[in-house]
């Protein structure tokens, strides 16, 4: 018996001084480029005000809030296993109340929510309500690759598929399952509105570095938005099962100056003037 | 009923007829346990094979996989064992939830000890606990079936994960019968356990024994009656949502159809107000074995009983007001959202409550770390990693970074695979001497603790990186980033292996060696009424009630 609780209590003790040195290495490693990091710890690299809000609620607030918890039940464990074991307290006590004990622990965890709910709350509000916007991208989910169409009156007029570059086509440098054959550009500094909605089952379009998921449902428009703010490729995937190829339709958003993506928009419209589009939406939201 | 009391008037039916057509509360419930096993034995199979899958990128091992199950022509392999793995992800789901966790602690160790803690002779309606049984029994095989009939176009199975979201669950995704067979098993399951609990309420309303109140009763009887509410009341709400898909499949309705004015939105609403208190009514019972457990095994009495029983009361309301917060990527409201993120924090706080009072009825007790207690303290700080994530997944700001990702999949397995499956275990261990009368090799059940600790937690902790860095849910191959911690993972899957092995070998090893438990091997710390009886149990148990007359714990 004796040997068992020593036994436990070495685990327990390693896993007490493994937790925070794993946990504090996610700050250090962040993400280069909006893709994942090999063995990556923590959050990517965020490029946008939700994105950076979101890092900043979950590394400096609910992180170390659920450390420090996971922690101190472990030491109290610990601690009880080593003072209360049979051989510590052959005697045991009655005691089965304690009021003011009760009420502590009652209300120290109500007040540790409050204190996460301020601002978390300031940051739904932030991703929920779509600030005007300079540049609006139309984004369709389809089994198995996302649309976007770009309004006319906003310099655009077309529309195109993002599909996966098959891995034997891929370049060196090119990332297997995240490489696009059409990647989507957006000027950085802008606020970028998303409308997106779904051609046949419910997928999810999200961008790690962005702080964006949302649902792509057919039969409903949903609205996110960002605001890059340095150039750059952005990788996401897509978030929600539908169906055998759902871990092969990934997202890839270049984000480049506002000359650029003027340029980018002549090119564009030229380039996809001709193409078969594939896009089967009814009416189209503008 | 009315004989009951009349000792020698019960028949004591022998072989396959004490079984196949058992009314006794008892055999019902090594019917149960019997039955969670396997499912459960099968829903780790499917997980051993798709962790096998993810150890590497790239698809290695479903195509083979798809051709020995499926038959799959070798040139269509490939998109056979893409929707194999999505197949075995739903099954593997469902089987763990509705085959596994439920038939083991609620039919399980609901059957076998509610009745005996209350001092009752057998369960109010026996006849209904045998019809209980049997539908979950045919559940499971329309379950199984449904994996080997048309799903998808040309694939076999649905492949649509344990939430069936439509439109991928109906004809738009998946025309083939699978679908409908999935429906008609959650429709005998709901059946099942919409009967349990009718049986388990009347049970614990009626047939207490005299002085057995209702503030005296053990806190695992407690938790199994708010699971019995919580059941009756979410799984009529589960039939009708999945009764309009099979309308919505078969008879030309449009419940989820936006094409004909309906919305795949109602669907995912139904589906959570029952699937939220769902993921309580597996975890309740299993807070209600550890509150058994810690109490024994610290030979003091339940610190703050009244504000332990309440706290699974009110964990049981709230989490039934909270289903939308699996939903925050939807594209609800702000203030839905707020308020969703508000409430599910709230359920923190008696969940808080339970662990704090677990510890306070240690605090001052006089520890015996035999086996139960060995898995109730791994219970209280696996489950306390679980909902710590949870705390962070409440918040729909939050939320949004790690839905469907593997944040959540650490999440819950941490609530669930590594929760409730260490209260099942930490069950099995307490009460294996009393419902067999032989004693385990104690060496064993501590090494399948150890092995299934270290296991689990190899498993599951680092998949919390790979959610961070943004890996989703559902997926058969992954850019090659997420490799390193994939295999981790996956090499967690040795000691869980390994300790399914212990498990059985432990299990066989008892029934051979013979060792006898007597009455009571816990000592003065059990208190309850199955330890004034013999190990196993009479067939009849209490022909002369008992009579309560000490403080209840």
């Amino acid at each position: 018996m004796f040997n068992v609780n020593r036994v436990m209590t070495r685990g327990a003790l390693a896993a007490a001084v493994a937790l925070p040195v794993t946990l504090c290495a996610g700050f250090a490693l962040a993400q280069e480029n909006g893709q994942p990091v090999p063995g990556g710890l923590g959050l990517p690299n965020m490029v946008t005000p939700v994105g950076l809000g979101t890092q900043q609620l979950y590394n400096m607030v609910l992180m170390p809030i659920i450390s420090f918890i996971a922690l101190f039940v472990l030491g109290l464990l610990i601690y009880v296993a080593y003072r209360f074991n049979e051989h510590a307290n052959p005697i045991p006590s009655k005691l089965t109340h304690n009021t003011p004990l009760e009420i502590i622990w009652t209300l120290i965890p109500v007040l540790i929510l409050l204190f996460i709910s301020v601002p978390s709350l300031r940051l739904l509000a932030e991703q929920v309500e779509v600030p005007e916007a300079s540049v609006t991208i139309k984004v369709t989910g389809n089994q198995w690759y996302w649309s976007y169409k770009y309004p006319e009156d906003q310099g655009g007029g077309f529309g195109f598929d993002q599909m996966l570059k098959p891995e034997s086509e891929l370049q060196p440098g090119e990332l297997r399952l995240l490489t696009v054959d059409n990647e989507a550009v957006v000027p950085i500094n802008e606020v970028i509105a998303v409308h997106i909605t779904s051609n046949d089952v419910i997928h999810a379009f999200g961008v790690p570095s962005f702080g964006v998921r949302m649902d792509a449902i057919p039969g409903r428009l949903n609205q996110t938005w960002f605001k890059i703010d340095r150039e750059g490729v952005y990788y996401g995937q897509c978030y929600f099962i539908c169906g055998k190829d759902h871990a092969y339709m990934p997202i890839v958003i270049r984000a480049v100056t506002r000359e650029k993506y003027n340029e980018w928009l002549a090119q564009a419209k030229q380039k996809f003037a001709g193409a078969d589009q594939r896009v089967r939406v009814a009416s189209e939201s503008r | 009923m009315a004989s009951s009391t009349m000792a020698g008037a019960h028949d004591h039916p022998r072989g396959l007829r004490r079984f196949l057509f058992s009314t006794n509360h008892k055999d019902i419930g090594t019917l149960y346990i019997i039955l969670g096993s396997i499912g459960g034995v099968i829903g780790f199979l499917l997980s051993l094979a798709m962790r096998l899958e993810l150890a590497y990128p790239g698809v290695q091992i479903f195509p083979g996989l798809a051709e020995l199950l499926h038959g799959a022509d070798p040139s269509m392999a490939l998109d056979a064992g893409k929707n194999l793995y999505n197949v075995f992800i739903t099954v593997h789901g469902v089987l763990m939830i509705f085959f596994m966790a439920m038939p083991i602690l609620i039919g399980g160790f609901g059957n076998w000890f509610v009745p005996i803690m209350i001092g009752a002779p057998d369960m109010a309606f026996p006849r209904l606990n045998n019809i209980s049984f049997w539908l979950l029994v045919s559940s499971l095989v329309l379950a199984v079936i449904s994996m080997f009939v048309e799903g998808a176009p040309g694939m076999k199975g649905f492949g649509g994960g344990w939430t069936f979201y439509p439109p991928l669950s109906s004809n738009t995704g998946s025309p083939g019968p699978a679908m409908d067979f999935v429906i008609l098993a959650l429709h005998l399951a709901g059946a099942s356990s919409i009967l349990g609990a009718i049986n388990f309420i009347t049970t614990i309303f009626n047939m207490r024994a005299p002085g057995m109140t209702l503030h005296k009763m053990p806190l695992f009887v407690w938790s199994i009656l708010v699971t019995a509410f919580l059941l009756l009341l979410v799984l009529p709400v589960l039939a009708g949502c999945v009764t309009m898909l099979l309308t919505d499949r078969n008879f030309g309705t449009m419940f989820y159809d936006p094409a004909g004015g309906g919305d795949p939105l109602l669907f995912q609403h139904l589906l959570w107000f029952f699937g939220h208190p769902e993921v309580y009514i597996v975890i309740l019972p299993g807070f209600g074995i550890i509150s058994q457990i810690v109490s024994t095994f610290s030979r003091k009495p339940v610190f703050g009983y009244l504000g332990m029983a309440y706290a699974m009361v009110c964990i049981g309301v709230l989490g039934s007001i909270v289903w939308a917060h699996h939903m925050y990527t939807v594209g609800m409201s702000l203030n839905a959202q707020r308020y969703f993120t508000l409430a599910t924090m709230v359920i923190a706080v008696p969940t808080g409550i339970k662990i704090f009072s677990w510890i306070a009825t240690m605090w001052g007790g006089s520890l015996s770390f035999r086996a139960p207690m060995v898995w109730a303290i791994g219970f209280i700080f696996v489950f306390t990693m679980g909902g710590i994530t949870g705390v962070v997944l409440a918040n729909a700001s939050a939320d949004k970074q790690f839905h469907e990702g593997y944040y959540v999949v650490a999440h819950f397995h941490y609530t669930l695979s590594l929760g409730a499956v260490f209260a099942l275990y930490a069950g099995f261990y307490y009460w294996f001497p009393k419902m067999s009368g032989y004693m385990y090799s104690e060496t064993l059940a501590k090494a399948n603790f150890w092995l299934l600790f270290i296991g689990v937690n190899v498993v599951f902790f680092p998949q919390h990186f790979l959610g961070l860095g943004g890996m989703p849910r559902r997926y058969i191959d992954y850019p090659d980033a997420y490799a390193l911690w994939n295999l981790v993972s996956s090499f967690g899957m040795i000691f869980v292996t390994l300790s399914l092995v212990v498990w059985f070998y432990a299990i066989i090893e008892a029934f051979m060696k013979k060792r006898l438990a007597g009455a009571n091997p816990w000592g003065a710390g059990a208190t309850t009424l199955e330890w004034t009886l013999s190990s196993p149990p009479p067939f009849h148990q209490f022909e002369v009630l008992p009579r309560i007359t000490g403080a209840g714990r």
